[in-house]
């Protein structure tokens, strides 16, 4: 029962849809504040390489290991937020040119390639990646098994994850204050409230989960490094942060459809299906085109609540 | 009680680069008193009030609050001692409803948002001021007046002592702007203190116990309005004294001749509803037709729709009984009418472009300024520095942007443009707002001067007195349908405040 094909596919799109999970939430955070982040991919190799880097040379137990390099990952990819932040929040640059940048400057034929080379990642396979878990043994149980108690760690981290940044956004002061940020930064200013922080701190904590969806590529899905290896999931998060609503309910819904569409290729394949591999790839981009031609057209703006003010640097009005 | 001072500032100086905005303002406030602050646009309130509120340093001066000195570095600061600011373009976060907007960034605000008792808590202290509106409202839903009483929530609720009004009246229709009133007296009864910005002579007259006149960055005075008058307030501001009389004309208007007729019109507005609902007007040779109305009831859709910009959906327009089409600004160009827009320096002018290729904008197809798609620049620099001079533009050449030019000189620019084409019919849609009293009157003369002249000018405005001054017929607008057209001899400012407000019946009962 557990090997039919719905469960098969049901389980692997919660496997690939972890990573766009945490890259997309992160987006949620960094757009609510008023950000527009199209560095995603850029902070996601960048992650994924620290990552690998760290699981081959942090000793201690296994856990220490993955835990870890977690960690590294998070700090990588928080790093390169930071720059965006400092380009957009403190220069105020354009926010899409700066997001561009940086996924061209830490992309796949830029930083996250380089230090790949000069720390040797590739050579070696990921000895301790982030494995599966058999949750309370109950991992072989018939259907709820493979959905629900056969995940990795980060899989059960990404559920709370979503719930908690539900009730940040929508039941804290801090959350409140966060979406004035982003909806109207002049109102936040003239109550008082930091905008310069809080966009450097949302822009930050967005790449510090695009560094951990990063991560999960190089320790948990392909569990080595090569470059580009994120294969423009990135571009796939900040669609869905759109595709999502900028609400983290809505956007696990997506992360899902869209693991779901990631993983059709590999599963088919190993049916004996007969289906071109490259279209069955293509699959999800088609997709994110069509969400973002869809949502991005004015009405879509309109009602389906973007910050008012994403994108736009903010400026105190002085003569 | 009333006699105790909240606030002293002396000798308040702030400079901008090019300008000095405050120069050794002085200003006393004394707790309890509703005082009007009162001056022409660039005469430094604003600027004082943003010293006031913390969101600008003074460059020389003091502030003493309660006696004591202070020194404010952010608005938060300035809110925390308990002065608060109502702005004229409102600080509310569209998204969220009236509590949350309430109780934003307030530091008693628990970390765990209890909306429940939020929401209890806005609704008495909305109760308490007599102020209607619902806490769980969304802002975008709210009319402009309740807005505003969001506004004034806020900073209450913020505990403010001293509330800042800048230009409150401005968007409100005159029942609203009574309300209001009404609000500010329960306020002051508490021994809450108001400064109240304006340039409007009648509300300043109506609402205040004392006013201070700024002038040029300086204090002009500080008067009891119990013991002065509009006449002598007006010479305060501008230094000269200003005539408070209806327009005389030269050539009488004909209303029969009609050049602008619209029948039936209808129109949507930019979300797709309906904004116009079978609006039939006429607007004769020399004759000035103005549009009374609250924003937002219609007149920015008509304009557009007669100056070919927006698409009828019933009816049509016509130029001396010709059609226009609709939604073909150049038809309407070809047609004669000239558009005044409301936002002049985004849809009426391109800011960052220079003075004479905005005069020439309307006309560059006519083979006096190009030839085979080729442009004749000294061509059209000369008749650019024609119109300057004709027209009295202040600027420096005429290849300065116009974005650099004062409010009045873009205004001038503009109308220099619309006239320099011959039309026959012009739109003006609030053609003197935010403009200081010198250049409302230069910009008054020239409407006058065109319809003399034979054009129909169609006055679409907000400030009631300039309508009943300038006006030949008053046609009131109220949600999207003329609802009165009376002569301006028999108008008052009454019965065209009341139909504004919608208050149809009442008014001719």
């Amino acid at each position: 029962m557990n090997n039919s094909l719905l469960i098969v596919i049901l389980a692997s799109a919660i496997f690939y849809g972890t990573p766009l999970l945490f890259a997309a939430l992160g987006g949620v955070f960094t757009e609510r504040s008023g950000v527009l982040n199209l560095g995603v991919e850029g902070m996601m190799l960048i992650g994924g390489v620290s990552g690998a880097w760290a699981s081959q040379h942090i000793g201690g137990s296994a856990w220490f290991t993955v835990f870890a390099s977690i960690l590294v990952a998070m700090f990588a990819g928080g790093l390169t937020a930071l720059l965006h932040a400092f380009l957009c929040v403190t220069l105020k640059a354009n926010q899409t040119v700066a997001g561009l940048s940086i996924t061209i400057f830490a992309g796949a034929l830029g930083l996250s390639s380089y230090f790949a080379n000069v720390w040797k990642v590739a050579a070696h396979p990921v000895t301790r990646p982030i494995r599966k878990l058999d949750v309370l043994g109950l991992a072989d149980a018939p259907v709820v098994g493979p959905l629900l108690f056969n995940h990795t760690i980060l899989t059960y981290v990404s559920w709370v994850l979503v719930a908690a940044s539900s009730f940040y956004l929508f039941r804290t002061k801090t959350g409140l204050q966060l979406r004035a940020v982003g909806e109207s930064p002049q109102t936040a200013d003239a109550m008082g409230i930091n905008v310069v922080k809080y966009r450097y701190f949302h822009t930050v904590l967005g790449g510090m989960l695009a560094g951990i969806g990063g991560a999960f590529y190089s320790l948990a899905i392909v569990s080595t490094w090569v470059d580009g290896l994120t294969k423009g999931a990135g571009w796939i998060a900040i669609a869905l942060v759109i595709f999502g609503f900028w609400r983290p309910d809505l956007t696990l819904v997506g992360a899902y459809l869209f693991g779901a569409l990631q993983s059709l290729g590999t599963t088919l394949k190993a049916r004996s299906f007969h289906i071109s591999g490259d279209l069955l790839d293509a699959l999800p981009f088609i997709m994110t085109i069509v969400v973002l031609v869809l949502v991005s057209s004015r009405f879509a703006h309109k009602r389906l609540g973007a910050p008012a003010a994403l994108g736009v640097p903010y400026e105190r009005e002085e003569r | 009680m009333t006699n105790t001072i909240a606030v002293q500032m002396s000798g308040v100086v702030k400079r901008f680069p090019g300008v000095v905005a405050n120069d050794g303002v002085e200003f006393e406030l004394r707790r309890g008193e509703v005082h009007a602050l009162l001056g022409e646009n660039g005469a430094g309130k604003s600027t004082l009030s943003n010293i006031l509120t913390g969101l600008y340093r003074p460059d020389e001066g003091t502030i003493e609050l309660n006696g004591a000195p202070v020194s404010f570095s952010s608005p938060r600061d300035a809110l925390n001692a308990g002065i608060g600011m109502v702005h004229q373009h409102f600080r509310l976060v569209e998204t969220f409803s009236v509590a949350e907007n309430v109780v934003l960034g307030n530091p008693d605000t628990a970390f765990l948002l209890d909306t429940a008792a939020i929401n209890e808590r806005v609704k008495e202290l909305a109760a308490r001021y007599d102020m209607a509106v619902d806490p769980e409202a969304r802002i975008w839903q709210l009319s402009v007046g309740e807005q505003q009483r969001v506004e004034i929530l806020k900073v209450l609720y913020r505990g403010a002592q001293v509330l800042i009004l800048d230009e409150p009246t401005a968007v409100l229709t005159p029942i609203e702007a009574d309300a209001l009133f009404r609000t500010l007296r329960a306020m002051t009864a508490e021994g809450r203190t108001v400064i109240f910005i304006s340039h409007k002579l009648d509300e300043v007259m109506a609402v205040s116990d004392r006013i201070t006149v700024l002038r040029g960055g300086r204090t002009v005075g500080t008067v009891d309005t119990s013991t002065t008058n509009k006449r002598d307030l007006a010479s305060m501001m501008v230094g000269r004294n200003v005539e408070f009389t209806r327009v005389q004309r030269k050539t009488p208007a004909q209303a029969n001749d009609v050049v602008l007729h619209v029948e039936n019109l209808g129109a949507h507005d930019d979300r797709g509803r309906d904004a116009l609902h079978g609006i039939t007007l006429t607007v004769g040779r020399g004759e000035i037709v103005g549009i009374a109305g609250v924003a937002g009831n219609g007149q920015r859709e008509l304009a557009e729709v007669i100056a070919g910009m927006r698409h009828t959906t019933t009816g049509s327009v016509s130029v001396e009984g010709k059609i226009l089409q609709s939604g073909k600004a150049r038809a309407a160009i070809a047609g004669g009418v000239a558009h005044v827009p409301e936002d002049r320096l985004h849809t009426g002018l391109a800011a960052g472009h220079s003075v004479e290729d905005n005069l020439a904008l309307k006309s560059y197809r006519s083979s006096l300024l190009s030839r085979f798609g080729l442009l004749r620049r000294q061509a059209m620099r000369d008749g650019a520095t024609e119109l300057v001079e004709r027209y009295d533009v202040k600027t420096p050449s005429t290849q300065t942007a116009v974005r650099l030019l004062s409010g009045g000189n873009v205004q001038k620019v503009l109308l220099a443009r619309e006239f320099s084409t011959g039309p026959k019919v012009l739109i003006a849609a609030s053609p003197t707002r935010g403009l200081d009293v010198g250049a409302i009157e230069s910009v008054r003369e020239r409407l006058v001067e065109a319809a003399d002249g034979g054009l129909g000018v169609l006055l679409i405005s907000e400030d009631l007195d300039e309508i009943m001054s300038l006006a030949d017929r008053i046609a009131v607008m109220y949600e999207g349908r003329i609802v009165a057209v009376i002569p301006a001899d028999k108008a008052d400012r009454e019965t065209i405040g009341l139909l504004m407000g919608g208050s149809q019946l009442e008014a001719t009962s």
